[in-house]
């Protein structure tokens, strides 16, 4: 009972103020800083775009992932303390997009780098696309619980997945 | 444009290993003239003071195919003084493509001779830095090479979709 309350709490703070990372990579990144814009306003949702990883939440991958970007979008995601969350935003980072078949340089979905929780479509997104993607991550941290770390599980299968990989 | 007899003069006097060859099919009309002349031929072009060629627009490869069997090195040049364009061509074996520098020449020579150097292989002798420009330095194969095959991994990423 005192865990559940302490669940919808902590959940509503999480969720109530989602800090996603200053990052762009590509034409996506065009979008989600017009999301951020007046206009479509993320700060309603109590998000603030932060300039480290070690202040952020959520990482929105907004483009292309390339092959050499890789590396350092691991090193980003690895940077950021838990609770964290992914976006890809965008058939680029969903699964290489465009450049599915002759993409040499692209790496086919970021899914394969970082665990995602959202994939928003779209070539790009509209700013209501990805709203509708935050509303979902959103929707998804209310149903997290302190007794079922279910994101650590998935978390740990994935980072055995990886290994398994290498 | 085509090529002014003046032009082709200059060219044809400083080449030493055979006639330069104008290529219509090309557009705009190029030169194509000897590998082991292509360095005078640079050097006469940006000092004679009839062309000054003192703009190297890019420097481009293509290449022609394994049937063909050859890399074309393209390099477009540019006159301010004179508003003159010049199109030089060298074709080099595609199992070794070699040419010499010219970036002692023209200093932006350096970065696009990195970038042919790494999508299609061509080695550019005395080149004081020809490390990879876009790719990372790990990178195998030449990406633009018609024959070229991708890596089945990346880094323990899989590369294929």
């Amino acid at each position: 009972m005192i865990i559940t309350k302490m669940d919808d709490l902590l959940n509503w703070a999480r969720l109530s103020s989602m800090f996603p990372m200053t990052f762009g990579i590509a034409c996506c990144a065009i979008e989600f800083m017009s999301t951020a814009a007046t206009p479509y306003d993320l700060e309603r949702f109590g998000m603030a775009p932060r300039s480290s990883p070690r202040q952020a939440d959520v990482m929105i991958v907004s483009g292309t992932v390339t092959f050499k970007m890789a590396d350092r979008i691991r090193r980003l995601y690895e940077q950021m303390a838990e609770p964290r969350y992914v976006i890809s935003m965008g058939s680029c980072s969903n699964c290489g997009g465009p450049y599915w078949q002759h993409g040499y340089h692209v790496v086919k979905g970021v899914d394969r780098i970082v665990p995602v929780d959202v994939y928003v479509p779209g070539c790009p997104p509209r700013p209501e696309a990805l709203i509708g993607g935050i509303l979902k991550l959103q929707e998804k941290i209310r149903g997290e619980s302190m007794m079922a770390p279910h994101a650590l599980e998935k978390l740990m299968k994935k980072e055995n997945t990886y290994a398994d990989n290498a | 444009m085509p090529i002014t007899p003046e032009i082709f003069s200059i060219v044809q006097s400083t080449c030493k290993h055979g006639d330069p060859l104008v290529d219509e099919s090309s557009s705009p009309t190029a030169l194509k003239i000897p590998v082991e002349d292509l360095h005078n031929v640079c050097q006469e072009l940006l000092q004679d003071s009839a062309t000054y060629f003192d703009m190297l627009s890019c420097i481009t490869a293509i290449d022609n195919g394994v049937a063909a069997s050859t890399i074309e090195v393209v390099y477009n040049l540019y006159s301010i003084p004179y508003n003159l364009h010049l199109m030089l061509k060298v074709a080099l074996p595609r199992e070794k493509p070699e040419v010499e520098t010219v970036s002692n020449i023209w200093k932006t020579a350096n970065w696009h001779e990195r970038e042919a150097f790494e999508m299609f292989g061509v080695y550019f002798k005395n080149h004081p830095d020809l490390r990879h420009l876009l790719l990372p330095a790990d990178w195998e194969g030449y990406p633009l090479r018609k024959d070229y095959q991708q890596q089945e991994y990346y880094r323990n990423i899989k590369v294929s979709y």
